[in-house]
């Protein structure tokens, strides 16, 4: 049989899909196993006991200067800054997108300079957050706002002009006014989308989130990684990029699940 | 009075003349058939009747009033694709247009109303056969069912005039025989004024009162772009049908064989157009 015709099993899929994390640790294991035979003090590559120390330090004993779990409160340090520039700019995204979508008017006044926003470089921007906006929370969910918008909104506005004219048209025959066309027709077809590209949007968002808490805080994720690497605690800031995409990984498929849950019409009519 | 008057309507898109100098009244509550080749214009005619196009020049009227500049509650349609919503179930299709008429702000009902309305709408899909889908998506239905469904959610509003664009196209002949029959008789049963468009003639010959044939009437390559289609035949079908009452004709004749077109004849009485000069031309002849 043709190999393009072949298609694995439930358990060959499990055992493909884990072998090659499987293989990434077995790689790990054994070349730190070889720097530590070299050199017992060798801090690039830990072995898996250092980790489960530095875990233990982190996230089960409460610091010494301030009481607190560091893993647990630089998580929730992190999240809600994540979460509310996320949501921010979902708000936002709504709003603007689904008027620029529907309203021509709205789409020759905005869609310029969304288009000519979306090519900021965000981080360069950073300087100007902390400037005018101080180095508090403000100027870190302020920068991925401004990261994450311009991108959510050409999506959904494209998003919602790709409707079919039609399907507009046979709205309009049905009495609906622009509001309703918007809220009824228009909204609910891209409110999957949106939380589609919100899931590609995770990425960016944590790389703002990462780079902002790096330059300035006294809490979160990324602040506790640039802050051990002065003393090359590799035990630490592995476990803490693993729990980094841990948490990315389980948004999307939180968020993954949330739209087939809402919108289970999705994806019916072989659109994937 | 007429239901529909098309009067000198000329439309152009950017310097291409796609339908010139059409004149034609409609009667209420007939059911007119629009053939002609792919491309003479008939989608651009059926979007002008909806408000969606506005003609170049010319006017169309609405039982006498001037025809809204936009799509209304009034003028139904049905799709050949794309006339039902894919988010909602087939109850939420149904429900859907008297939500939006009756809710402005949120667009829908809730607690008594909404189960009235509900009740409603199962009635109206029992009519057209689709009860016991009520829970399904759109996608989850045949393509038969499908515009069904559309049919359904077009007739909750009660336009004046219901507007088809090759609605049954894309259907086999057996669901199209069954689909056919659905429609002769909400034609029957509900007052409205029927706009079909179809490129069956058989089609045309089974449900239409009348039948509207456009055509280039030069199509020269050099002439394409500089003259455009018009109406070049318009047949009264014979024996006459009249709404609201079965004909001999459709008692006649079992359904699926009423083709008349098969006797190598055109049964039915032709208007003349205008164009008659270059009947010689026509497919119809
Ligand atoms: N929005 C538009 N802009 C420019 N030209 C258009 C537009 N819509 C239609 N046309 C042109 O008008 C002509 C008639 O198109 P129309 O869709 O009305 O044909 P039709 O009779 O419905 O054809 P078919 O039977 O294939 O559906 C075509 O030549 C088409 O290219
Ligand atoms: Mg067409």
């Amino acid at each position: 049989m043709r190999l393009i015709n072949r298609h694995p099993g439930r358990a060959a899929r499990l055992f493909l899909g884990s072998l090659p994390f499987l293989i990434l640790v077995v790689a790990y294991l054994v070349a730190s196993a070889a720097r530590l035979a070299d050199n017992p003090g060798d801090k690039l590559l830990p072995a898996l006991s250092s980790f489960a120390q530095a875990i233990e330090t982190m996230a089960l004993t409460p610091d010494r200067r301030t009481g607190a779990y560091l893993l647990w409160s630089d998580t929730w340090a992190s999240l809600t800054r994540l979460w509310a520039g996320l949501g921010i700019a979902t708000a936002i995204t709504l709003v603007m997108g689904l008027a620029i979508g529907v309203l021509p008017v709205m789409r020759a006044l905005l869609a310029p300079v969304v288009a000519f926003a979306s090519m900021v470089p965000p981080l360069a921007l950073l300087p100007i957050l902390f400037i005018a906006l101080g180095l508090g929370e403000t100027s870190k969910i302020a920068l991925i706002v401004i990261g994450v918008t311009p991108f959510l909104i050409r999506d959904l506005s494209l998003a919602a002009a790709a409707l079919p004219r039609e399907m507009i048209v046979k709205a309009e025959t049905l009495s609906a006014s622009t509001w309703l066309i918007a809220l009824r027709v228009v909204l609910p077809q891209v409110m999957p989308r949106l939380l589609d590209s919100l899931r590609l949007q995770l990425g960016p968002a944590f790389l703002f989130l990462i780079a902002a808490e790096a330059i300035s805080a006294d809490s979160g994720l990324g602040y506790r990684i640039f802050l051990v690497r002065r003393y090359l605690s590799m035990d630490i800031i592995f476990p803490y990029v693993a729990w980094i995409t841990l948490l990315a990984v389980a948004m999307d498929l939180g968020l993954g699940g949330l739209r087939r849950l809402m919108f289970p019409w999705w994806g019916l009519e072989g659109r994937r | 009075m007429n239901a529909i008057t098309v009067e000198n309507v000329w439309k152009e898109y950017g310097d291409q003349i796609v339908l010139e100098n059409l004149n034609l009244s409609i009667a209420p509550r007939a059911f007119v058939a629009l053939v002609g080749p792919s491309g003479c214009g008939k989608t651009t005619f059926l979007r002008m009747l909806l408000g969606q196009e506005r003609p170049t020049r010319g006017r169309i009227l609405l039982d006498g009033a001037p025809l809204p500049p936009e799509p209304g509650p009034d003028r139904g349609v049905v799709y050949q694709r794309y006339s039902v919503f894919p988010h909602l179930t087939v109850l939420g299709n149904v429900m859907i247009g008297t939500e939006l008429r009756g809710a402005r702000l949120l667009g829908r009902r809730f607690g008594a109303a909404r189960r009235a309305l509900a009740d409603d709408s199962r009635a109206m899909l029992a009519e057209v056969g689709l009860a016991g889908s009520e829970d399904k998506y759109p996608a989850q239905l045949s393509g038969g069912m499908q515009q069904r469904l559309a049919l359904a959610q077009a007739l909750m509003m009660k336009p004046r005039v219901l507007l088809l664009d090759e609605p049954f196209g894309a259907l086999d002949p057996g669901i199209r025989a069954d689909i056919h029959k659905l429609m002769k008789r909400l034609w029957n049963e509900v007052p409205m004024t029927v706009v079909m468009v179809t490129h069956d003639l058989r089609e045309a010959f089974t449900l239409a009162t009348r039948i509207l044939a456009f055509e280039r009437l030069r199509d020269r390559p050099e002439e394409r772009l500089r003259y455009g289609a018009t109406l070049s035949r318009d047949i009264d079908v014979w024996p006459p049908r009249i709404a609201g009452r079965t004909t001999l004709y459709d008692a006649d004749i079992p359904p699926g064989q009423d083709d008349l077109t098969a006797f190598g004849q055109v049964p039915g009485t032709t208007r003349h157009t205008g164009a008659a000069d270059h009947a010689a031309h026509s497919p119809l002849a």
